[in-house]
């Protein structure tokens, strides 16, 4: 098995194909939406798929340090940033070829007038352990 | 109370409960419960015959469940009526188990998941912890398992290999978690030896032991990897290595040669040679040749490149490396290796850079890149 990170961008990714703001949307395509995605998680939970999913607020804040004795910069939250995340599910696969798979249900996810959003997701591997035979 | 005792039983409950007339998948449940109970009584009261205790309390919480389960009430019927069962008879439960959890129809990740559930007794909370998973994940990865073999039966022995393949998995691909995977694989296939008399099994398990004595050299105190030829050489256990090598040559001798008897004969021809200098790179070479004969992997022709570039130069390292797939695992850092010994610094420096970026896991990425850094330097004075 293999765990990967799907990766939900609120800036970063291309454009989606449904592109409506949710705060567009009916109350009722917003709760279809969120429907969509706790089902998703329980149905991988189900397959023996699922690790963690979790939302991020949009708001961070940049810090870094500044010298002994001094307290942490910080700076931020910046509007223009051009890449932010919106939040991430991790899962457990067989194969490189069902992360894609189940990364693109998870894009199929309804939005606007109830249609998919087709929203990029981002697919990241983790790394592994290193495997105790190497030679 | 020793847990491990108790997890020895767990196979051949589970092989009663089926025999007197329990599904494996309901069997395997029951006997799970029956475990947990043993946990919080043995310490208090730790019975005269533990296995006749943990056949009884298993044989009630399988009564219980399907009494509870108003949809079997049919077969609940069946269940008790059935007459008491009689001698086991020649079939090894044990040996079924472990032919069943590591049934074709399953996926490696299934069958690993149930071979150390139903054949090593480990609760699975303890798998899921080990595979960094949710409880409820590998819960559900264990029921859909055991729906999937369901319909097998458990009286025919099966094809060693898959058993052979779960194995070397849990064994190669465990985490570190609690659960010690390296240790819990040779512990099963142990006692799959003993239950079976077959060369790759010995062969495997010479496998597991000759890496397994290793490992205290493998890992530096903060964590890094250590490459076999830095290994401090003291640290390998030599009580493992004088008995894969012992179980690997009664194995040779019967003259079947197969791939697992191949690798371990490399690990000790590395457990053999007192310095990484001192190793015996044409014998290597020679067992690298038969396990590309056997198994026809790029996996091994690129073990081999590296071999033949320690037995015979650099230059026929690096030409035995032709025709292989540069975008195979480690392939990069392997020719960086060669190049370095070829001294040409510069290239080695910019492959191990390439290398490290690809590297799938973080212990072998930071090596890399300490290598890629170490020639930089020398490079630069």
């Amino acid at each position: 098995m293999a765990k990967y990170l799907l990766l939900k961008h609120y800036r970063g990714a291309p454009a989606a194909v449904n592109d409506v703001p949710m705060d567009q949307w009916t109350p009722e395509e917003v709760s279809a939406h969120l429907q969509y995605m706790q089902d998703f998680a329980t149905r991988l939970e189900g397959t023996g798929e699922f690790v963690d999913g979790k939302a991020l607020s949009p708001e961070g804040t940049f810090v870094r340090y500044d010298g002994e004795g001094r307290p942490p910069v910080t700076d931020g939250p910046f509007a223009e940033t051009k890449d932010l995340i919106a939040g991430w599910m991790v899962i457990d696969v067989e194969t490189y070829e069902r992360a894609l798979e189940l990364a693109g249900e998870l894009s199929a996810a309804p939005g606007a007038g109830g249609k998919p959003i087709h929203e990029w997701l981002e697919v990241r591997p983790f790394m592994v352990e290193p495997p105790t035979v190497t030679e | 109370m020793n847990e491990s005792l108790l997890r020895e039983l767990v196979p051949a409950v589970i092989g009663v409960l089926v025999r007197r007339g329990a599904d494996f998948a309901a069997a395997e449940d029951a006997v799970q419960d029956a475990l947990v109970e043993a946990v919080r009584v043995w310490p208090e009261d730790p019975p005269r015959d533990p296995k006749g205790w943990l056949v009884t309390v298993a044989w009630r919480k399988f009564l219980d469940a399907a009494r509870a389960d108003v949809s079997r009430r049919h077969r609940e019927a069946r269940v008790e009526d059935e007459p008491a069962p009689g001698p086991a008879g020649a079939v090894d439960d044990t040996l079924q188990l472990y032919f069943l959890c590591a049934h074709p129809s399953l996926t490696p990740a299934s069958a690993v998941a149930l071979t150390l559930r139903a054949v090593g007794g480990l609760t699975t909370r303890q798998i899921a912890q080990a595979y960094l998973v949710p409880e409820a994940t590998m819960a559900q990865r264990i029921s859909r398992a055991k729906r999937t073999v369901s319909g097998v039966r458990l009286d025919r022995p099966g094809d060693v290999a898959t058993v052979l393949r779960v194995l070397y998995l849990v064994f190669n691909e465990g985490y570190s978690g609690d659960v010690d995977l390296a240790a819990e694989a040779i512990r099963l296939t142990r006692r799959l030896a003993a239950r079976i008399d077959h060369e790759e099994v010995a062969g495997l398990l010479a496998l597991m032991l000759l890496h397994h004595a290793r490992r205290p050299a493998r890992t530096g105190p903060d964590g890094r990897l250590v490459p076999l030829a830095e290994q401090d050489r003291g640290l390998w256990d030599t009580r493992l290595i004088a008995e894969g090598v012992e179980v690997l040559q009664a194995a040779l001798g019967r003259d079947r040669l197969g791939e697992f008897q191949a690798q371990a004969a490399v690990a000790a021809l590395h457990a053999d040679a007192p310095t990484a200098e001192e190793t015996d790179w044409v014998q290597i070479v020679e067992w690298y040749d038969e396990l590309v004969r056997l198994t026809g992997s790029p996996v091994a022709r690129l073990n081999r490149a590296v071999a033949v570039g320690e037995a015979d130069g650099p230059r026929a390292g690096l030409a035995a490396l032709a025709g292989l797939d540069p975008a195979l695992p480690r392939h990069t850092a392997v020719t960086a290796y060669l190049h370095e010994r070829d001294g040409d610094l510069a290239t080695a420096a910019r492959l191990y850079a390439e290398a490290a970026r690809t590297a799938p896991s973080l212990p072998e990425r930071d090596h890399l890149t300490r290598q890629a850094a170490r020639l930089n330097a020398r490079l630069r004075d």
